[in-house]
This record gives C-alpha cells, structure tokens and sequence, in this order.
C-alpha cells in the first residue's frame, strides 16, 4: 500500500462516493453478520431439536424385536418345526437350543445346492463336536423323494436331512430361492440368512466360529 | 417385500439389482451436470470405479483378516464372488484412501468433486431405501398406528420406516433436483446440504427402527451418530461459507 500526500481540494462527489461504499460496506458487514448469526442459531435449534428426540425416542422395553417373535429376519427367534429326516428319525428345532444351528433349504436339482453341499459337510465335520449342527431341510414338496439318498450318496453327506414333505417350513421360512440358508445362535435367534448360493467353505467357517465362540 | 425376483431359472436378488440400478442413473445423471463443477465424465468415471474397485478388494482383506483361521482353512474362499464375505470398514477405508490418493494424483479439488457426485449420492439413498423395501430389512419397530403409519411385517404391526426412508430420500431428491443445474457458491454446499438433509431424516427415521443397537437407557447409537454426523456437517458448511467470503 502506497500512501500519497493529498494536493489540493477533494472534490465533494469523491467524498459522496466514500461515504456511500463505507454505508454499503456497514450495511452488507451488518446482515453478513445477521445471516451468519441466524444460520448458527438455526443449526443450534436443529440439533437441540435433535438431541430432544433422540431422548424422547429412546426405546422402551420391549420396543425392539429381543428375539421374541418367531420370523425368518435376523434378530427374531427362529420359527420352531418338527420334521422327520430321510433315516425315519424326529427333529424338533427348539430342543436344539444351546446349540449353533444351520438351516439349509435345498433341493436335489438346485445346482447352488449341490455346489454348496461339499462345504457344508466338510464346516459340519470341523465343528460336530464343538455344538454345531446341520439341518439340511430338503424342500421335498419341490423335489423327488427317490433322489435325495443318491444325492447324499454322490456326496458322501452325514448330516441329518429332515423332509419337508408338505412345504410349511419353505412357507414359514418364506422362502422364495433355493438354497436359502439361516444361522442360528444358541438362544434360537437368527444370526444370519443367506438367500441363494453356493457358499463358500471360508464363509461358513467364519459364520460358526463366531456364533459357537458366543457363551451358551 | 421381494427378496428375490424369479425370472424363468433366473432368480435374481432385488436388493443388489436395486443398487446396481441407483448406482447406474445416479452415474448418468452426475455424468450431465459433473462440468459444472469442473469435472470431466472420464475423470468421474474412472474415479468412481476405482473407488469402488479398491472398496470391494479392502473389504474382502478386512473380512479374510478378521476371520484368518476359516480362511487359513480354506484359502480359496479368498475369491468366492460371493457378496456377503465383505467388511463394511474395510470397505470404506479402502475407498475413502484410494478417492485421497486419486486426487492428489490427479489434482481433484476435494468439494467440487463431492458437488458433482452429489447427484449419484443422491440416487444412491433412493435405491438403499428401494433395497431396504424388497429385503425388508432395517423395518420399524411395533406400533398400534393405524395404516398407513403401520404396516404388518415380521409378524407384528409395525412403524413402515423403510417407507419413510424412500419418502425421506424422494423429498431430497425433488428438494435438490433443481440446484444440480447450478455451480454451488462456495464449492461444496450442494454436497453439505445434501449430507445434512439426509442425516437429519435418519435422526428422525432411526428412532422408529425396530432394530436398533441399544445403549443403556433405551438411547440408539444409530441415532447419536447420525446426530454428530449432522453436527460435523453443520460445522464444515459454517466454516466453508466462512472462508468464501
């Protein structure tokens, strides 16, 4: 900045022009001020408002599912069946509770369901001992009973694999593609659902590990 | 709700269809206006899939890492094209390293470009809420309103929060439509009032969820990071207006 000695008179429209920029310059410094000042005010009353509602929101007991109610979405209590396996035996969901569950809906001509059958066999042989089992429902309503034991045969399976015959575990299950896979935790709650396949042996490792490491 | 779409053998997942398709308009549409905010299609292209290349690699390590021994066991898991072998953190963090060091490679300036991909954001929140719908995830929790303020899902009556979800996202939507023509002044408030809008409805949205993570006395900790999240975008939009003038 260069400082100049003035010479002689200013002349009045300079000094008009002065006083005018310095008003304008004020006025706009003024509601500059006021619109940053009101934005601030306005962020403020949002987030007291925010914060108000967070605490009115917060959930009363029960507000969440707790697992209470049977349906197939993770977080809900599994929906309890008793279904007869290929080997005539009877199995009932909820006397497995303590135990990890995998449900796995299939069929003989699913061609995910039979790529994904070696590695469910090889997660079941891993982890029988540690308190996993496999319920490999076989959507019988969808399938050809006659096929099923060459199926387990191919494949050499050794986990139970209860027959839905009239389809009300598919329906229950709401199940709309075959495979369709849910894991359960010990308390019987769905940690899990996978709709399609074939699963990976790491996936269905990592699944297990991580609900058997859970305390019962 | 319509997990799966079954077209003759084809039994396609409507939730990642739902997002296949937001991310493919919200690419077009930031495509027509991303020269205004001095971004080429072919920067944005590329960036984009970069990011979410990097994404889905970092988010495959983070999952093979944290389950070392199951994949220790069956290494060949490693590449299974199976979505759901992925870690949300990793995901982000190798997204959000590879969009920093493409920009500095490239000299991207930082809030033009979130301006111009605001409208991909934007069609992004449409199709979550539209995939939240078909899965009937992120559902509400019981409530004794009469229709349309419940609806009846996962056996009980229920706050239809997947719905004010997409109406939440639709009203940005027609609410910021017309600014997308514009160049923001200063760069980088489209991107803002976007973030705040959509975190002020989560802060609404996530105290009627059914599924929220509970902390002691009831509080949501969805909800209180959706909260310091509006707060930090208030922040930054103050400190940016700031700064232009």
């Amino acid at each position: 900045m260069r400082c100049t000695r003035p010479s002689g008179k200013i002349p009045s429209n300079t000094v008009q022009r002065i006083i005018n920029t310095i008003t304008i310059n004020n006025y706009r410094g003024k509601v500059q001020i006021s619109q940053l000042k009101m934005r601030r005010i306005t962020h403020l009353v949002l987030l007291l408002a925010g914060l108000g509602w967070i605490w009115a929101s917060a959930a009363p007991a029960g507000a969440t599912t707790s697992g209470k109610i049977p349906a197939p979405q993770v977080g809900f209590l599994a929906p309890d069946f008793s279904l007869t396996t290929l080997d005539g035996r009877s199995v009932t969901l909820s006397d497995l509770r303590g135990q990890v569950v995998l449900v796995n809906i299939w069929a003989t001509w699913c061609p995910p369901c039979r790529a994904e059958m070696p590695a469910i066999e090889a997660t079941y042989r891993a982890y029988q001992n540690q308190g996993f089992v496999v319920l490999a429902v076989n959507a019988t309503s969808q399938d050809k009973q006659a096929d099923i034991q060459p199926f387990m045969d191919e494949f050499g399976l050794s986990f139970p694999v209860p027959l839905d015959i009239d389809g009300a575990v598919t329906r229950a299950y709401h199940v709309s593609s075959l495979p369709t896979s849910f894991f359960i935790g010990r308390d019987g709650i769905i940690r899990d659902m996978l709709i399609g396949g074939p699963m990976a042996e790491a996936q269905l490792r990592a699944r297990i590990q991580k609900l058997l490491a859970e305390k019962p | 709700m319509l997990p799966v779409l079954n077209i003759g053998p084809l039994a396609l997942q409507t939730p990642g269809l739902m997002l296949l398709l937001a991310l493919w308009l919200g690419l077009s549409l930031a495509e027509k206006t991303c020269h205004r905010h001095g971004l080429s299609a072919d920067r944005l292209y590329s960036l984009v899939f970069i990011v979410i290349l990097a994404a889905g690699l970092g988010a495959r390590l983070f999952y093979a890492l944290n389950n070392a021994e199951a994949f220790l066991a069956s290494p060949l898991g490693l590449f299974s094209l199976n979505p759901d072998m992925l870690d949300p953190f990793g995901g982000f963090a190798a997204g959000l390293i590879s969009a920093l060091v493409m920009g500095r490679r490239y000299r991207i300036h930082f809030w033009p470009t979130l301006d111009a991909l605001t409208p991909l954001f934007m069609l992004l929140t449409l199709g979550i809420a539209t995939a939240h719908i078909a899965s009937g995830s992120a559902f509400g929790m019981e409530t004794s309103l009469p229709w349309p303020f419940s609806i009846q899902l996962w056996g009980a009556a229920r706050h239809p929060t997947q719905f004010y979800e997409l109406l939440a996202a639709s009203i940005i939507y027609g609410l910021l439509y017309r600014k997308l023509a514009d160049s923001p002044a200063p760069a980088g408030t489209l991107f803002l009032t976007f973030s705040a809008l959509v975190a002020g409805s989560q802060l609404f949205i996530l105290g009627l969820r059914g599924d929220s993570t509970l902390l002691p006395g009831g509080l949501r900790l969805e909800q209180i990071v959706a909260w310091l999240a509006l707060a930090a975008i208030f922040w930054a939009y103050d400190k940016l207006v700031k700064a232009a003038k």
